[in-house]
């Protein structure tokens, strides 16, 4: 089959099976290899991308169900206002350790911000908690998530408790 | 009570990298000058090449290689030459380089290295790339900048004592002259270069760039999408395959409908590769396996799940976690197998304690789950020669398995080092390398090798599991006098399984006076291997628990008696050198150190004022050279699962943190790593096959629960060591203990799950 495709602002002329998932047309196919294969089964985060703004698990992503969404990956997020603070936020940090899974980090977080530009820590968690990093490094991510917001990066969480 | 060295210093090596060595008075440094009319300087280690276990015809060879290279716009080029996995070295490195060169930060480029002996071990593991590189690497930019002083005095005729050197330039302080290094490159590059051991390093005083925060070299280009990592990696012509193993460890292949996978689309090679050697799934090596390669990896993926294997039945049934434990159990009935250590006569000391406590601790298997599933791109020439392309942490053990495997010279092998998804011991065995040199081999073409998560999970070389049955006893004053451990682990025919040891100088080995370590072992067809802190991460939980155990019983608080069985502050004299690498001795004040501030950090002496269902919990572990105590806070949700409200970390790795950046983050992340295994993960085999197929059944930690991590860095006066590792053995004890001091249950087998607090509160 063939499927004209809209990603990072680019229209793309694919030819794939209906049960492709997005995730190997843009790897493989479009060689945009930012988008990382975790686990297939849309429980690590590592593919994410988005579809008209809307967090999506590319490696469960049929590229029949895309049809005329745009498309936004690692490799475009850039454009936008929330995903340059979020990459600037990311950097300012040091927020990565391996980084692999630091693409569908930085996805989910900018459309979290996108939609929601002063997060509590509870959003944060409700938010990020479907984006597993290997490497734990979730202090940080929660850190950077509130400097890109504006927000002080101080962890509130412990004073809640006691 | 026995202080003697050795046995004090539970320091566990990593497996398979090679032994390690200094710069030594053998390593020399070449100037030339590149195309460009820059300087080029090359660092020569033959002694670190040989032990790196490099072919000797490479190693003599005077290949040039550049390891720093300063461009006449005096950008300075600096080869990373050790595998990138996430623990920040692809920075440290050349941070070291860049301070003792005198450049500016912003104007240094980190380049990975390929696999050369020229650059000594190349190697991801132990926590060794500090202690390891600390000095030599200082020292190759101290010669640096020697010889671009004297290039500078010869051209202006002046005493290189008269010169300096500051932020890539050099200066003559008397006429005010100043000659950037890009001006000075050609005449540097006819200048012999110093013995690096005769340079003079800098007072950290005058550092500009150790000790700051520096963000990772690679970090803009991974928030940029580009291809960096193993699966990322494409080559010309490059097709795309899977490899389907036997689920069950060690099964071999009788058939397989490879005609019915060739004819389907997208398909462009399907065939049987034979294993090695039939021990090779204990071994890591090649094993038995259907090849589909196409032209697309989702087309090979699809095809493999039309694929119909029959695989050998298998030779032991009884290989279940299950089987395991009763077996355990059975053994521990009786008396151990061999005995590690023995120290006084435990017997006659536990007939004479005023108390003695009996208690066994198990855990569990895990999987490394790297989130960057294994693989790896190779590319067989019709010459034999071997190009590949690996995300791998010990690129040279890779090499030497390829070139076994596939019965060619080593010098044959040619391997470039991607940064790697995560690396956590996986990748220090290179079996996907193998494959994928075989693989392309037997394709007649480029390919890239790629697992999925399932095969990832099924084909590890697992944490292995273990079983400890502890008996002590205490004095009167609550001090233990005895101390037992029949450790039952796993084996094959009589040999420890990898990572399955007992170190005999395990604390608290030399600190009770009658002590005994024996140990039995359980026939294990299942390939282990070190996963990060090897041994640490299970012994730490059971012993640093039972520790807590007899503290509470002879009433004591945990923290005293520590500080009393290490007892006072002393340097134990060095363990032995190894390769001449400098390794701070153990220091008893050390562990006094961190233990200290860390209570006081935590507010441990006020615990008790905490509210009734909140207890803190304290550990202290050494290993990988550092010192680290951890106190965590928890209580139990509701539902009776834990909640982790805080944890704080005293740690000393010496006088140094190179790049405080990395330095916390790695503390933070493998607290939270630890944390994550104590909580939930859990490996179990069944009929001789790995149960746990995705990250549904395997349940990593997510930010939800990962809780505020404070650390506190405790410089003492010695040399730097690394940081991957050893922060992470204490959290999981500190967890139990502080579940223990909130509960009254005390929990003695990982992971912890759902727990009921116990009515009375210990």
């Amino acid at each position: 089959m063939r499927y004209t495709i809209r990603v990072n602002g680019r229209r793309r002329v694919v030819q794939s099976d209906a049960d492709t998932p997005l995730l190997w047309v843009l790897r493989d196919d479009l060689r945009l290899t930012g988008t990382k294969f975790g686990c297939g089964i849309a429980y690590c985060g590592a593919c994410t991308v988005h579809l008209d703004g809307v967090p999506a698990r590319a490696c469960v992503t049929p590229i029949s169900a895309v049809g005329n969404a745009a498309i936004v990956t690692i490799e475009g997020i850039g454009r936008s206002q929330w995903g340059r603070r979020v990459k600037a936020a990311w950097l300012d940090l040091d927020v990565m350790q391996c980084g692999y899974c630091q693409a569908g980090q930085v996805m989910t977080a900018t459309a979290l911000l996108a939609g929601n530009p002063r997060p509590t820590d509870a959003d944060i968690d409700q938010a990020m908690r479907n984006n597993i990093c290997r490497c734990c490094t979730y202090t940080r991510i929660r850190a950077a998530i509130k400097r890109a917001a504006g927000l002080p990066t101080a962890d509130s969480r412990e004073a809640d408790h006691e | 009570m026995n202080n003697d060295a050795a046995s004090v210093h539970p320091h566990h090596p990593p497996a398979t990298p090679p032994a390690p060595a200094r710069v030594s008075r053998r390593a020399f440094m070449t100037a030339s000058l590149t195309a460009g009319g820059g300087l080029l300087l090359t660092l020569h280690l033959p002694a670190a090449a040989r032990a790196a276990g490099a072919p000797a015809e490479r190693s003599e060879s005077a290949e040039i290689n550049p390891f720093i290279s300063i461009a006449p716009d005096g950008i300075v080029t600096i080869m990373a030459k050790n595998p990138e996995i996430g623990q920040g070295m692809k920075t440290t490195l050349p941070m070291l380089i860049a301070e003792e060169l005198d450049v500016e930060w912003k104007n240094v480029r980190a380049r990975q290295a390929m696999l050369d002996p020229i650059y000594g071990p190349q190697f991801a593991g132990g926590s060794m790339g500090t202690p390891l590189n600390w000095i030599p690497m200082q020292q190759v930019g101290a010669a640096g900048r020697q010889m671009l002083i004297e290039a500078a005095a010869r051209i202006w005729h002046v005493p290189p004592g008269e010169c300096t050197a500051a932020k890539g330039m050099v200066h003559h302080r008397p006429t005010g002259r100043a000659l950037p290094y890009g001006a000075l490159a050609r005449e540097a590059a006819t200048l012999s270069p110093p013995e690096l051991d005769s340079v003079t390093l800098k007072s950290p005083k005058d550092y500009t760039i150790i000790g700051k925060f520096t963000g990772g070299v690679d970090s803009p280009r991974v928030l940029d999408g580009d291809r960096l990592f193993g699966i990322d990696v494409i080559v010309p012509h490059m097709s795309y395959a899977v490899y389907e193993k036997s689920p069950v460890f060690g099964g071999r292949i009788v058939r397989a409908n490879i005609e019915e996978i060739r004819a389907l689309p997208g398909v462009r090679a399907a065939f049987i590769v034979r294993g090695a050697v039939p021990e090779a799934a204990i071994k890591m090596g090649l094993v038995d396996g259907v090849a589909i390669v196409a032209d697309r990896w989702w087309d090979a993926e699809k095809a493999r799940r039309k694929l119909r294997v029959e695989w050998t039945p298998q030779a032991r049934p009884r290989q279940s976690t299950q089987a395991f434990a009763q077996e355990a159990a059975r053994l521990m009935q009786s008396g151990a197998h061999s005995i590690i250590r023995r120290d006084g006569d435990v017997d006659a000391a536990l007939a004479r304690a005023a108390t003695v406590l009996k208690a066994t601790y198990s855990y569990p298997f895990l999987a490394h789950a790297t989130l960057e599933p294994q693989n790896c791109t190779a590319h067989v020439r019709p010459d034999g020669s071997v190009e590949i392309w690996a995300p791998t942490q010990n690129p040279g053990a890779g090499a030497h398995l390829v070139a076994q495997t596939l019965g060619i010279d080593p010098g044959k092998v040619k391997v470039h080092m991607t940064r790697c998804g995560g690396g956590f011991g996986r990748r220090l065995n290179n079996d996907y390398m193998v494959e994928a040199a075989m693989i392309a081999k037997r394709a007649g073409r480029a390919v890239k090798v790629l697992w999925d998560r399932t095969q990832d999970f099924h084909h590890d070389a697992y944490r292995p599991a273990g079983f400890h049955a502890f008996t002590a006893g205490l004095a009167a004053s609550g001090k233990p006098v005895a101390f037992r451990d029949h450790f039952v682990t796993f084996g094959q025919d009589g040999q420890v399984a990898s990572s399955a040891n007992l170190p005999r100088d395990h604390f608290p080995a030399g600190y009770v006076p009658s002590l005994e370590y024996g140990q039995s072992l359980i026939q294990l067809d299942v390939p282990t291997g070190p996963m990060r802190n090897p041994g640490g991460n299970a012994l730490a939980f059971a012993f640093e628990s039972f520790i807590d155990e007899l503290a509470h019983a002879g009433g004591l608080d945990p923290l005293a008696l520590r500080l009393d069985l290490y007892g006072p502050p002393r340097v134990l004299s060095a363990p032995p050198p190894q390769g001449g690498l400098r390794i701070p001795p153990f220091d008893t004040g050390r562990v006094r150190g961190v233990l200290e501030l860390v209570a006081r950090k935590s507010g441990w002496e006020r615990r008790g004022a905490l509210p009734a269902g909140t207890g803190l919990g304290l550990a202290f572990y050494y290993s990988h050279f550092g010192y680290v105590a951890e106190v965590v806070k928890a209580s139990l949700k509701p539902d009776g699962t834990p909640k982790v409200h805080k944890i704080w970390a005293a740690v000393d790795i010496g006088r140094q943190i190179i790049n405080p950046a990395g330095a916390y983050n790695q503390v933070q992340g493998a607290i939270l790593d630890g944390l994550g295994q104590a909580l939930h993960l859990l490996i179990t085999v069944e009929n001789g096959r790995v149960v746990q197929r995705n990250f549904d059944t395997y349940h990593l930690l997510r930010i939800d629960e990962a809780p505020p991590v404070e650390v506190h860095f405790l410089l003492s006066d010695n040399d730097p060591t690394g940081l991957g590792e050893p922060a992470l053995p204490p959290v999981l004890p500190a967890l139990c203990n502080a579940l223990f001091a909130a509960t009254g249950t005390r929990i003695r087998s990982l992971p912890i799950g759902r727990l009921h607090a116990h009515p009375a509160k210990a």
